[in-house]
């Protein structure tokens, strides 16, 4: 650490292929993350459909900083913080429900679900005190792409669309899964927890090296397709969209089985349903592609994984002690592909998953590992000899080439760097 | 009603299932706890609260009986790295209490508390749970055709949960 600023030499600790092991486990790194990543940049917070009514409000979270998502009576998003504007207590204590007011019940201070102060006990105390400098507070500023909703606690800075750039495709290319254009977020969340700091998670997320390795035990015994995918021969694509957004593109793989819902190991036949609403919706022809192309496998830096079939929020909460909130994707008007998705989600991911439990034992390994000082580097160089442009000008890697974590790196090292 | 002394025969067989239930969990023992259920059981482990509809909302671990053979598959790899090395367990069970002998559908409800030692490489955790049974007899032993394990904090976020519960 630079001892007259408390701001580590970031050239030194992050180099094109390789990067410093104390990223990941120094204190104070993470407090700088916290106030350069965190409460600067845009960070997913919720989904419009987890408030479909007038008066909904569901707790969220921007790290450690506890957020509530409310509709309010006019029907805005608002993201307002968890805490009294008296004397810091948090105003709300349930996870969601329907409320046109939050009253503290320290000293019942009352606050409507749009942010504004409307009332305190005994007011006489307060004579002549304006009421609108004491609203909650919020987060600076709100936007949401496709029902999906981010907040930045920066005044100025890149619009949502900008920082989603071209990851912004990615979530159009999911919301064309359901039949009506919207996902829908309402199977409630798995919250798992590891004793790991957050960018293991991050990079795991679009690391298709491991699969082969970590998710060995189940891909054996459950005839799953999977495997295939991340093997030497795969021709699916490591993509790194800039702005630390990368994904896994796995539609070359699916095009060659040219199956429709072989993306999801089913068929037309066994949802017909589904099938017919799509062909209503999209066409016969555009329905086809979208569902042999299936839904992305993006991770939108720092905090929103769409991962195909479910979708994880990622928490810090300190240095090594992170959280996971994962849920089954819903798709608006496809109830017999949301069963299924439901039940998939269900079986892999969280604390039981029969893949995210043995993803979750890296993460903790991991930042035990790293706590060991030599060699004092985390290798990042597969894949850097022979990545590409793809058409669009991103760069492009085999699907177990380590481009999405050169990309997270890059990103990183501007968001940390002083300005 | 049964008569007092054949519920007593029967709360004692039904302690000695939940017993060697916990015995079979805490020894991975996988093989000999997938044959305690029915071919119809389902193992559940509700998340955010107990009453949550399974069909509808997320929990985390909704298995009917083949992805109960699954889960003990995949523990049988030796390859499941979490549980690879297994955690080292022990649990109490305690608070047996016979919830409806004769229900209509011949299924024996059975509820108890479980607390569960886990040490595992993260660190020593500990795991607190209500779990609800239906036990069945089939050929003269008693069988699991539900499996109801309601944690005590199962609305908060919690490390991975490997082992058998």
């Amino acid at each position: 650490m630079n001892m007259m600023t408390g701001v580590p030499p970031w050239e030194r600790l992050i180099r094109p292929d390789r990067v410093h092991g104390s990223l990941y486990t120094d204190p104070e790194i993470f407090e700088a993350e916290l106030k350069n990543i965190w409460y600067r940049t845009w960070v997913y917070v919720g989904h419009e459909s987890e408030v479909p009514n007038a008066n909904d409000y569901v707790v969220k979270s921007i790290g450690p900083q506890s957020v509530i998502m409310t509709r309010d009576e006019q029907g805005k998003v608002n993201l307002l913080l968890n805490r009294c504007s008296h004397r810091g207590n948090q105003v709300c204590s349930f996870e969601r429900g329907n409320a046109r007011s939050f009253t503290c019940p320290f000293h019942s201070w009352t606050f409507a679900n749009d942010g504004r102060l409307v009332g305190y006990a005994f007011p006489d105390g307060y004579e002549g005190q304006d009421k609108a400098q004491l609203a909650l507070g919020r987060v600076t500023r709100v936007e949401s792409y496709r029902g999906f909703v981010f907040g930045s606690f920066a005044a100025e800075g890149p619009t949502l669309k900008e920082h989603l750039g071209g990851a912004a495709e990615t979530i159009d290319r999911l919301v064309r899964t359901s039949p009506e254009g919207e996902v829908e977020i309402s199977a409630g969340f798995l919250k798992h927890r590891v004793k790991a700091n957050w960018k293991f998670i991050l990079e795991n997320e679009c690391d298709g090296y491991h699969p082969a390795f970590v998710h060995t035990s189940i891909f054996g015994v459950a005839d799953s397709m999977i495997g295939k995918l991340y093997g030497g021969a795969s021709t699916a694509l490591t993509r790194d969209y800039g702005n630390g957004h990368t994904e896994i593109d796995l539609r070359p793989e699916f095009r060659k089985r040219d199956a429709p819902m072989s993306w999801f190991g089913t068929s037309e036949e066994r949802l017909p349903d589904y099938t017919a609403r799509m062909k209503t919706a999209y066409g016969d022809s555009a329905a086809r592609e979208i569902m042999i192309d299936g839904t992305p496998h993006v991770m939108i830096f720092p905090n929103l994984f769409i991962a195909e079939i479910q979708m994880f929020v990622i928490q810090p909460l300190g240095v090594d002690d992170s959280v996971q909130h994962v849920t089954a994707l819903q798709f608006k008007g496809a109830p017999d592909l949301n069963r299924r998705l439901r039940q998939q989600t269900m079986g892999s991911v969280g604390p039981a998953g029969f893949l995210l439990a043995d993803d979750s034992e890296m993460y903790e390994r991991c930042h035990r590992g790293v706590l060991a000082r030599n060699p004092e580097w985390i290798f990042l160089g597969r894949g850097e000899k022979r990545q590409r442009q793809d058409e669009l000008g991103f760069t492009v890697g085999h699907v177990t080439d380590e481009v999405p974590s050169r990309g997270i790196w890059t990103h990183y090292r501007k968001l940390m760097e002083p300005a | 009603m049964l008569s007092r002394e054949s519920s007593a025969t029967l709360m004692s067989a039904i302690t000695a299932f939940l017993y060697r239930e916990a015995r079979l969990q805490d020894e991975h023992q996988y093989e000999a706890w997938e044959k305690l259920w029915t071919d119809d059981g389902v193992y559940w482990v509700p998340a955010n609260g107990a009453d949550i509809d399974p069909e509808r909302q997320m929990s985390i671990i909704y298995d009917n009986r083949s992805r109960i053979a699954l889960r003990v598959r995949q523990l049988m790899t030796g390859k499941h790295f979490t549980q690879t090395p297994q955690s080292n367990l022990r649990r109490l069970i305690s608070n047996i209490e016979l919830m409806d002998e004769q229900p209509d559908n011949g299924d024996i409800a059975v509820a108890s508390n479980s607390l569960i030692f886990e040490s595992s490489l993260r660190d020593d955790t500990l795991w607190a749970a209500r779990n609800e049974y239906r036990l069945r007899h089939v050929d003269g032993e008693l069988r699991m055709a539900s499996k109801k394990v309601i944690l005590v904090n199962n609305d908060k976020a919690i490390y991975t949960l490997s082992f058998l519960v």
